[in-house]
């Protein structure tokens, strides 16, 4: 168990530093890099003054040292000004008479400055993930028990009407992406003159013009039911169906099983063969697929948070690829790639844990 | 004219469609009529499920196909008077000859939301299921030797495809799908590697089955590699002389990242196949017989594969239409004005909650295409499990 976690964590390792690579030489390209300079010093620069700016700043040296140097593993570069003052990757909002660090990566922590919103990536970041935080929290709270509920009800009497009924629901939740669901909820719930609000209104049910509201830009203050349902049963819905369809799956293998067909025929009612005997087995192949969900849900973060405006992870995302901001991009991508990667580790590991059938040498 | 009532509106839709329509019955009659010789298509047909995906599906194709006949109006043109008009709106002033309503009501530039629903089905059906296709042939290029053979070949090859995986598929598109990147020319490096894969394929395809007969073997192989060959250059590099075989820069790397995205899902799954049915008995009798590797890979695993590869395949047609609508909806890769879906609903959502047909109308067309294409694939998972 324990080489199989090193083994697991070293490849972990590996895939995070080649997947971050990838991000830092993309958005690193020599047009990225020219559009920063015009963006940072001034639009109307000549190809030479580009390059000078850009060799000022530190963007001339080999892609690979740039890439150690925002890593934190090479020494920032250094340099000095037109006027003669030091100058480098490390010197930049130094408080006074400070003295430089020679390293400067994310590995210390110096996640860089973002150029669109002009702060440090690192308060951007906290902020944004405290919102998806809130976002992710009740989308799980909403979707693993629904999934897990609709799996169970139609795997544990396979071909029943519930069966077909549940099974035709999860099959049309995963037809649905986000942005389709997104709209159609938005339609029916949170539009002044379709679907059921103008109805209620009428009927002086509610009290504003429409039942939900179609953006969460308000749930940043204060999370309420009407302004936070929609985006969270967005995401959840996209999930659930999938989520579903393997529970259903794992559901109707368990129970053709010899050891459930004897517990039925010792006399055991079926709801407790259900509860006590095939549900834990059942869940051990969902509880991967809950895991390995997740960059999938990252997906539909940034879906919904555009959808909805509510300025989270995903949101950041989407600005700082649609503005050029490197830094800040860099961040994201770095956030996304652990997430992802933790998710796989835990499960991987809660596999071979829940499941003693699996020996690992 | 006045303006269409809801059953007004159903009705007139209703005729628009009826090359599709008529195509759909006499699909459906000719398929249920021979549906005994035609092996796993045929009983396709015993299975509700799957004759209602299907349906789903070859309506849009069809759709699609004659997509020129049924559209109303031309989907980039503005009419005066028709910004954000109601479904079945009747124009203002008509033009001789013209149609006398909005069928679906005007989007926020006035243009025609039925029209460029039609038109946008053309869009997806374009690229989608050509992209799943190059998707399949280089993740079965790539899997089948990894499973086959196993070793360093399939450890390094399993890394690249999971080192793809890990990566969200929204960072990856923005990466990816952006002006700059073109500029770079790193969609054609891309295309480069990726257009290559067909062309070994059917020649390792070929090759394998026909080398003890040289003449036919050098006739098929010579013939997969002219044509092959002449369409990379034209595909990949933008080289062909008789222009034939092009691609928009934009259109290619939209193209590239979708298969590129797709390829490594395919991977897994045909290196699982092929370690499972690798332990089978007629392979190791193929062994013995001294058949070739490549023999034994593309010609007796791969056929015995091909039950969930192809339900692998509709479902995955259904994913890329999704990836393709993400594309759309962050307006990466597309042109503004073009009417494929995903753009379409991004137009439509600024307004949506007062005028909310205009994005309505592509997400249910969307969804109904997505739906279609996973009901088929359940349909055919149920009857090729039950030989």
């Amino acid at each position: 168990m324990f080489f199989f976690l090193l083994r697991r964590i070293g490849v972990m390792i590996l895939t995070a530093l080649a997947l971050t690579f990838v991000v830092f030489y993309l958005t690193n390209l020599p047009p990225n890099l020219e559009k920063l300079a015009k963006s940072e010093a001034s639009a109307r620069m000549t190809d030479d003054q580009v390059d000078s700016w850009l060799a000022s700043n530190g963007f001339a040296s080999p892609v690979v040292q740039r890439y150690g140097e925002w890593l934190g593993v090479v020494p920032g570069w250094t340099g000095t000004t037109s006027d003669g003052r030091p100058t480098g990757r490390c010197y930049n909002r130094l408080p006074k008479d400070a003295e430089a660090p020679r390293y400067c990566g994310i590995l210390q922590g110096d996640w860089g400055w973002s150029t669109v919103f002009k702060q440090p990536v690192t308060e951007i970041l906290a902020r944004s993930l405290g919102h998806t935080g809130w976002l992710m929290l009740w989308v799980m709270i909403v979707m693993v028990p629904t999934a897990l509920l609709i799996g169970v009800l139609s795997g544990m009497r396979e071909g029943t009407i519930t069966d077909r009924v549940l099974s035709t629901f999860s099959i049309a939740t995963t037809a649905t992406p986000e942005y389709v669901s997104g709209v159609i909820l938005i339609a029916i719930f949170a539009s002044a003159t379709a679907g059921i609000s103008p109805w209620l209104a009428e009927h002086g049910w509610i009290s504003g013009k429409t039942l939900f509201q179609g953006t969460a830009t308000s749930a940043m203050d204060k999370i309420t039911f009407w302004n936070f349902a929609l985006p969270v049963m967005t995401i959840a819905l996209y999930g659930i169906g999938y989520i579903a369809r393997m529970t259903r799956a794992s559901m109707t293998e368990v129970m053709t099983q010899q050891y459930i067909r004897t517990a039925r025929l010792k006399g055991v009612s079926f709801r407790d063969v259900v509860l006590k005997h095939a549900l834990r087995n059942a869940l051990i192949a969902p509880f991967t697929v809950i895991m390995l969900q997740f960059p999938w849900l990252l997906n539909g973060v940034v879906i919904v948070e555009t959808l909805f405006n509510y300025k989270g992870f995903g949101w950041t995302l989407v600005q700082a690829a649609g503005n050029n901001d490197i830094q800040l991009l860099l961040a994201c991508s770095v956030v996304a790639v652990f997430v992802v990667l933790v998710t796989q580790l835990i499960s991987d590991v809660g596999y071979v844990f829940l499941n003693p059938r699996i020996r690992l040498g | 004219m006045d303006d269409l009532s809801w059953t007004g509106i159903f009705t007139h839709g209703f005729i628009r469609f009826w090359p599709v329509w008529l195509a759909l019955v006499l699909t459906f009659a000719v398929s249920i009529r021979y549906r005994r010789r035609l092996a796993l298509y045929g009983k396709l047909f015993d299975s509700t499920v799957g004759m209602i995906g299907f349906a789903f599906v070859m309506f849009w194709v069809f759709t699609a196909l004659f997509a020129g006949m049924i559209i109303t109006h031309d989907p980039l043109v503005q009419l005066s008077g028709m910004k954000n008009a109601l479904p079945g709106a009747a124009v203002k002033s008509p033009a001789e000859g013209s149609y006398p309503w909005y069928l679906l009501g005007g989007d926020n530039l006035a243009r025609d939301v039925f029209s460029r629903m039609v038109m946008g089905a053309r869009e997806v059906l374009k690229i989608a299921p050509a992209a799943t296709v190059f998707a399949f042939i280089m993740g079965i290029t790539l899997g089948l030797p990894a499973g086959y053979f196993g070793g360093r070949l399939d450890t390094f090859l399993s890394f690249l495809a999971n080192l793809v995986l890990a990566f969200p598929v929204i960072l990856l598109f923005y990466l990816l799908v952006t002006p700059e990147i073109v500029e770079t020319g790193i969609p054609m490096y891309f295309a480069a590697v990726l257009f290559l894969f067909p062309v070994i394929f059917f020649s390792v395809l070929l090759n394998s089955r026909f080398h003890p007969n040289p003449p036919r073997r050098n006739l098929y192989v010579g013939a997969v590699l002219v044509i092959g060959l002449w369409a990379y250059l034209g595909l990949a590099f933008n080289l062909d002389p008789t222009g034939v075989f092009a691609m928009d820069p934009n259109l290619l790397n939209v193209f590239v990242s979708v298969v590129f995205v797709n390829a490594p899902g395919v991977f897994r799954i045909v290196r699982g196949l092929v370690m499972d049915i690798k332990a089978r008995d007629y392979v190791a009798a193929g062994q013995t017989r001294g058949e070739g590797p490549w023999y034994i890979m593309l010609w007796e695993i791969l056929p015995n594969a091909r039950g969930p590869l192809i339900v692998d395949f509709c479902l995955r047609i259904g994913y890329t239409t999704i990836l393709l609508g993400t594309l759309g909806f962050f307006g990466l890769g597309v042109s503004p004005e073009s009417p494929d879906w995903g753009s379409t609903i991004d137009d439509g959502r600024k307004l949506l909650s007062i005028y909310p047909h205009a994005a309505l109308v592509p997400a249910l067309a969307l969804m109904s295409l997505v739906l279609g294409l996973n009901l088929l694939a359940d349909g055919l998972r149920e009857e090729s499990l039950r030989d």
